[in-house]
């Protein structure tokens, strides 16, 4: 197990690299001189030429990005066109708010969309899974920033309950996270049903139920676990993507994370923040599916057998 | 002698008669033809300058009435033309940016599949090195670097999707390729560009349809999210997103600005939504009968 894991992590290495080098090549595309950013309109062609080999942007871009690298590797990620702070202490402080966002928002989906998509599938084709089944469908088409809007028309300017930008506290966060959760839930139950769907088709189920296994022991005993499986990847992968910053609900309510943090440096021209926070996104992605791997062995043992041997 | 009738069935006909059945499916179809109806015509009732772009200050932020059916917005403009004239946008762009998407997906994971070895782990890395960024990032950085016009727009939304297809292509592939027909296809001397098209992709056709019109559905979900934070479609270009963008600043007082853009995004999406879920059901055998 140990051994599969390390070699995962290992295998972040190129990906990360990869990624590095096509924001590094489209940073490079991007116009506008960082030497003219950092001394503003006001400074001389003298000054900017000597800012611009002073920080080395003359060299040849492979050369450029190698250094980019080796600095990276070593905690150093260079400093802010923007602010002029370092760059490590602009991100840091974006991703617990993130963090909360994307954990909440995903806890949500899953306490919710599990159950009822599990509900939908055993009584399928009743009235109760015919009103889940659109409804479901219904959220998965709104776009989140609509439906981001239309809750805070509602619950902050019109009703005046829930604050509307304000993050200072818990309440600012209920906002974003019942829109983050509304999507996320609705591709979950829609997921979860199809699945046990299928999963209920099986031979094994119909052994089980031949036995005499009563539907509620076949439901959580026999299928859920097999169901459950690709739901999981499903709930890693957003989860791992929203962890980098859940960018249009973080604009529709103003709240200061990654992915805000992202917008305004690609924005401001703002490179070295912007290939930080992509990059930490990118990580953060990875960390979570090995975990939904490593997750998955203890679900399925067929797939932990397979780790053992290799 | 009587005639002997040799009934061939048609496996796009079996398709279709068990899409038809299913009535959801069927209403997502009539709302995605109603919808390509209003957007090929959209130029035949209305003038763009005129009706569409031309600002009437002293009409403006009226609410929903007879003459305004949607309102107008804060330059006056009539609202229910702009929300026509959208249809045209995020239609024509969902289309060719997914399109563009498969045709280059396709490529990539035909030959990675078919050719295996290095060049599928070469191809397929450097496709994961794509998937592993965020879409909306990428496509966000693609345009601040190339600049927000249309076409910058299809492109950047177009490389975040090739990864998808050049995958679901390739599985495909993987899954025929080893079938039968196409040993005999090759035992014939057929060459590999006319294995590829003629004889596996028609056989792996059923999934990539399926990733093709949930991928519609997300792409003009992802125009409109950009459109949105600034950095899709322009104004004064009538955009369903960008209106949106432009409603946010008034929605405290003027809350039906909000409303029909919004509701056009969601019959569009729900419309692909709805025709995906009908065809995945239509082509999955083991649901035959």
């Amino acid at each position: 197990m140990l051994k599969f894991v390390g070699k995962r992590l290992l295998m972040m290495i190129p990906v990360l690299l990869g990624i590095s080098f096509v924001l590094f090549a489209i940073v490079e595309f991007t116009p506008g001189d960082p030497a003219q950013l950092i001394l503003g309109e006001g400074a001389t062609r003298e000054e900017i030429e000597e800012l611009r080999e002073e920080m080395g942007l003359n060299d040849n871009f492979f050369v450029r990005y190698v250094r980019y690298v080796v600095d990276a590797v070593q905690g150093n990620f260079g400093t802010s066109y923007r602010t002029g702070k370092s760059v490590v202490d602009e991100v840091l402080p974006r991703f617990p708010v993130t963090l909360r966002l994307a954990f909440f928002g995903i806890a949500g989906a899953v306490i919710i969309g599990i159950p009822i998509g599990i509900i939908s599938a055993v009584k399928q084709y009743s009235k109760l899974d015919m009103v889940c089944t659109i409804t479901a469908l219904t959220l998965t088409s709104i776009p989140t920033f609509w439906l981001g809007l239309m809750l805070m028309l509602l619950f902050a300017l019109k009703l005046g309950w829930l604050p509307a930008t304000n993050v200072e506290n818990w309440t600012g966060y209920i906002l974003p996270c019942v829109t983050l959760t509304a999507g996320t839930m609705a591709m979950i139950l829609r997921m979860t049903r199809s699945t046990m769907l299928e999963t209920i088709r099986q031979d094994y189920i119909r052994t089980a139920r031949a036995k005499g296994a009563s539907t509620r022991r076949i439901v959580f005993k026999h299928a859920l676990r097999n169901a459950l499986l690709p739901v999981i990847t499903y709930v890693g992968m957003t989860f791992g993507i929203q962890l980098g910053g859940t960018v249009i609900i973080e604009s529709v309510f103003s709240v200061p994370g990654m992915g805000s943090l992202m917008i305004t440096s690609i924005r401001m021209k703002d490179s070295p923040v912007l290939m930080a926070s992509v990059l930490l996104a990118a990580f953060c992605a990875g960390l979570v599916n090995l975990f939904v791997d490593i997750l998955y062995s203890y679900i399925d043992p067929r797939i932990k057998s397979q780790y053992v041997k290799g | 002698m009587d005639e002997v009738v040799i009934k061939k069935s048609n496996p796009w006909l079996t398709i279709w008669h068990r899409y038809r059945k299913n009535r959801l499916a069927m209403f997502g179809l009539i709302l995605l033809i109603a919808l390509i109806l209003v957007a090929l015509f959209a130029g035949v009732f209305l003038d763009y300058e005129q009706d569409v772009v031309h600002q009437d200050i002293i009409h403006k932020l009226q609410w929903p009435s007879a003459e305004h059916p949607f309102g107008t917005d804060k330059y006056g403009r009539d609202i229910m033309a702009r929300v026509i004239w959208g249809a045209r946008i995020s239609l024509s762009v969902g289309f060719i940016t997914v399109f563009l998407a498969l045709f280059i997906g396709a490529i990539i994971g035909a030959v990675a599949g078919f050719y295996g070895g290095k060049v599928d782990n070469i191809l397929m890395r450097i496709m994961d090195v794509f998937l592993a960024m965020p879409s909306t990032m990428l496509a966000i950085a693609v345009v601040s670097a190339l600049g927000t016009d249309m076409i910058n727009l299809l492109i950047a939304l177009a490389i975040a999707r090739i990864p998808q297809f050049a995958r679901i292509v390739r599985s495909a592939i993987l899954s025929v390729k080893g079938m039968d027909f196409v040993e005999a296809a090759r035992s014939y001397g057929a060459k590999d560009k006319l294995i590829i098209f003629k004889h596996i992709i028609p056989n792996a056709i059923g999934p990539i349809i399926v990733q093709t019109t949930t991928n519609l559905a997300n792409t003009i979900l992802g125009v409109a999210g950009l459109s949105f934070i600034g950095l899709g479609i322009q104004p004064p270009t009538p955009e369903w997103g960008s209106m949106l963008s432009e409603a946010k600043e008034h929605m405290r007082y003027y809350p039906y600005l909000m409303i029909s853009p919004g509701i056009a995004i969601i019959l569009a999406v729900l419309a692909f939504n709805l025709i995906g879920d009908g065809l995945r059901d239509a082509l999955d055998p083991r649901l035959k009968n």
